[in-house]
């Protein structure tokens, strides 16, 4: 019987979630730096179910419902701050933001 | 089990890391979202059906609609996308993605010192709400307490 590899379930969610972080260091747009950090959300979320499976458990995926309240509240303040900055300076950039000055 | 859990994989990281290098909004989004269905088929694989629902309803269905609405708020058009192209230059890349990179062969060296198999034993609904309503019944409370006052900081940043 095949079975899938522990140690592959985690690694996969290792590489989304460094796929999320590389999006946060270079991107400039501020919808592409949200929505990479969903992407590193949503491996946390993964690490966690695969840790569930692997002791057969149902707090990881608990904890998978932890983390999707988490994001969801995230991105509503998040989306918000957007729109905010938007009206504001009408651009997406990020770099606008270091002349902010209360 | 197997072969779902593989295709799935390679789905989810193909279409991440579309997500990540384009220069469209809405085409990010929608790679976005099939990145997010991959993973509720992987979620399925590990015997999570529950998990699964949950990531293609409210991560694919309710927060990427959200994500959607705003960007038909914001309306970027053509400029953004051409300023887009014009940040995209692979020297800017190449610092994050080799310091990233080191990190990854850190860890999946450490994860590879590991050799145990997933059992794909369906974990149901019962269990889970036994937990949500038994032990973790303050984290509940506490997440819902989160969400509300994520609604009022959303409602109050993007009020005029």
């Amino acid at each position: 019987m095949d079975f899938i590899p522990y140690e592959h379930g985690l690694i996969l969610a290792a590489i989304l979630f460094v796929c999320g972080l590389v999006g946060v260091l270079t991107r400039r747009n501020i919808v592409f730096v949200l929505m990479s950090l969903e992407i590193m959300l949503n491996a946390c979320g993964l690490a966690f179910v695969v840790a569930s499976s692997r002791w057969q458990h149902a707090e990881g995926q608990v904890m998978f419902l932890m983390i999707l309240t988490l994001a969801a509240a995230e991105v509503a303040v998040g989306l918000g701050l957007i729109i905010q900055m938007y009206r504001r300076f009408h651009t997406v950039d990020i770099s606008v933001l270091n002349e902010m000055k209360g | 089990m197997i072969f779902l859990f593989y295709t799935a994989a390679i789905v989810a990281l193909i279409a991440t890391i579309a997500v990540i290098i384009s220069t469209n909004v809405v085409h990010a989004l929608v790679y976005l979202i099939i990145s997010l269905l991959s993973v509720a088929v992987i979620f399925f694989a590990l015997g999570a059906p529950f998990a699964a629902m949950l990531e293609a309803i409210v991560y694919a269905g309710a927060i990427m609609v959200l994500f959607l609405f705003v960007m038909m708020m914001l309306n970027l058009g053509q400029t953004t996308q051409d300023e887009e192209k014009e940040w995209m230059q692979p020297r800017l890349w190449i610092g994050p993605v080799t310091l990233v990179a080191l990190l990854l062969v850190q860890m999946t060296n450490v994860l590879l010192t590991q050799d145990v198999d997933l059992r794909p034993i369906e974990v149901g609904v019962l269990e889970i709400s036994v937990l949500l309503f038994g032990p973790w019944l303050l984290a509940v409370e506490l997440a819902s307490m989160l969400l509300l006052a994520g609604l009022v900081a959303a409602y109050h940043l993007a009020k005029k």
